[in-house]
């Protein structure tokens, strides 16, 4: 059952949105929310089944689903609410946050603090632009990897890997065991973009050969990938006339880095940095717009989840603080509710605190005529706080009553002041 | 006794220091480059008995998934990765399977266990 409104909502269960749903519940935040695309939590780290994941803040070397499984256990003993299968429409300045998945229809969630963390996606074919026909057989990585690691497909036999990224070689292994033959990684830049380690572990192991400066020139085939035609470069990234080899496979896969999600961030004013496409933050990964926090790859591309555990256990901490903060706030707030005879009132909420400053003046007009003594008192349930006589009052005549600092005690007690105007009858 | 040279990577952690060995006699005599013990400990490895961890994925039976993701405890002689991936091809579990479940043990004769990295709930009927 989803609540109106959260302290803490995070959008995306990855790493860093466990973390910080996990750290603004120990941190006092009193319900959490976590809105997921996917049916399960974890995030990219499921597919992710390799080893590597924890070795600087657990002290252990796990496969990512394991590493992933850790904080789905934490965050399930501490009375989080999640949505999953769930899309996140929009999100407003105002962190008002609109979702839809099969489970609970479109819903309108209003929150404290929002906790950003929708990671990163893929560049594609499209955004590096790579000439030649346009046959089946072109995946990114990670797209490869979710149908060899969860789904139980094989997207090809014979593969060529345009890019030297972490994802990217260790595919290359991961397609060499289940008895794939990797052709070739080809990297434009002169250096490995990715973890030597890996180079070592995935690419030398198993003897697949890495070219530096090298890109793909074109993709050829018609219904399917048939071969792809490699092409060294130059210092000014142009291609080296007499350089080209055809490199028959069936599939190319690419790996040529990640792009934070910050499609809602947009929506809701959040500023990018054009550097990183991600958020710009403060030290509490605080976004510009008050409240709304943002953490791990939506913010800039990481190398090692460690690091977007910590990101998100700090964003998580500083989102509960500024939730918490904000309710304190808000219980400080008493609502002024018009009455008998009282049509509207000025200021329409009062923080209770302001009485130890100075007397506080509401303004107000009456719904009808009344042309004889009357009393405007202002109320706290059954309780009168105080009162002033007027001789008649008209709704083209404003009316004012002061608040004196000698009511501080009992507008204390109250959460709602309420206005009338009633007839002095006889008094 | 000669003395041969040769260059590593370690692997055992992300920093993935570059290493320089001097070799005498099949032993490590002086290793240069390193920022922790590990380093010395990965040369030696490598030298002797080359051994790196597997993961994988095993089939199942009527789970959320058609595949558990599985991994051997520690790591296995290099030479014999592909045999223990034979292995692991001709096993299907049937879900549930846990997190930890051991899918194969002591693979090969190693003495190490090949366990689940992740918990693949059984399809309930009708989803």
């Amino acid at each position: 059952m989803l609540k109106e409104k959260y302290d803490v909502i995070v959008i995306g269960a990855g790493p860093a949105g466990l973390a910080a749903a996990i750290e603004a519940k120990k941190t006092g935040a009193q319900d959490v929310l976590v809105i997921e695309r996917a049916q399960e939590l974890g995030g990219i780290l499921q597919q992710c089944i390799h080893n590597g994941f924890g070795l600087q803040i657990l002290k252990r070397d796990l496969p990512g689903p394991a590493y992933a499984q850790r904080f789905i256990d934490e965050l399930a003993g501490l009375h989080i609410d999640t949505l999953l299968d769930a899309m996140a429409l929009n999100v407003t300045s105002g962190r008002h946050v609109s979702a839809t998945s099969r489970w609970s229809g479109f819903v309108d969630l209003d929150t404290r603090a929002l906790v950003l963390a929708m990671g990163c996606r893929e560049r594609t074919r499209a955004q590096i632009a790579l000439p030649g026909t346009r046959p089946a057989g072109v995946f990114t990585a990670g797209t490869a990897q979710r149908f060899v690691n969860i789904e139980g497909y094989m997207p090809g036999k014979r593969f060529v890997i345009l890019g030297s990224g972490d994802i990217g070689m260790i595919m290359a292994r991961r397609l060499t065991f289940e008895g794939a033959k990797v052709e070739r990684v080809l990297e434009i830049m002169p250096f490995l973009t990715g973890l030597t380690r890996n180079y070592v572990q995935c690419l030398m192991d198993y003897d697949i050969p890495l070219q530096l400066r090298h890109t793909v020139k074109r993709i050829i085939g018609n219904d399917r990938v048939e071969a792809i035609e490699s092409v060294q470069i130059d210092e000014q990234r142009q291609p080296i006339p007499g350089t080209e080899e055809i490199i028959p496979c069936d599939t190319l896969l690419l790996s040529v880095g990640l792009i934070p999600e910050n499609e809602l961030s947009r929506k809701a004013g959040v500023s990018l940095d054009p550097v990183t496409g991600g958020p710009f933050v403060d030290e509490k990964m605080q976004t510009n717009v008050p409240g709304i926090f943002a953490a791990g790859n939506v913010v800039h591309v990481y190398d090692l989840v460690d690091w977007v555990t910590q990101a998100g256990w700090l964003c998580g901490r500083n989102a509960a603080e500024y939730a918490i903060s904000e309710r304190k706030r808000h219980g400080r707030r008493v609502k002024m509710k018009a009455g008998d005879n009282v049509r509207y009132i000025v200021p329409h909420t009062l923080d209770k605190e302001s009485l130890a400053e100075s007397v506080q003046r509401l303004q107000m007009r009456v719904t009808l005529p009344i042309e004889e003594p009357v009393w405007v008192e202002v109320m706290n349930g059954e309780e009168r706080v105080t009162r002033k006589a007027e001789l008649y009052v008209r709704p083209g005549e404003m009316v004012n009553i002061d608040i004196p600092q000698s009511a501080y005690d009992a507008v204390q007690r109250a959460s709602e002041l309420s206005v009338r105007v009633i007839k002095r009858q006889g008094g | 006794m000669a003395q041969e040279h040769r260059k590593f990577i370690c692997i055992t952690c992300p920093q993935g220091c570059a290493l320089d060995a001097t070799i005498e006699g099949g032993t490590a005599v002086k290793i240069e480059g390193n920022t922790c013990k590990r380093g010395v400990d990965y040369v030696a490895g490598e030298l002797k008995d080359p051994r790196r961890m597997v993961t994988t994925t095993v089939r199942v039976k009527g789970g959320v998934h058609p595949l558990a993701p599985v991994y051997t405890e520690s790591p296995i002689p290099k030479p014999r990765i592909f045999d223990l991936l034979a292995e692991i091809r001709t096993i299907e579990l049937t879900a549930p399977v846990k997190f930890g479940d051991i899918v194969i043990k002591n693979a090969l004769g190693t003495g190490i266990d090949v366990v689940a990295s992740r918990s693949i709930a059984a399809k309930s009927e009708g989803s």
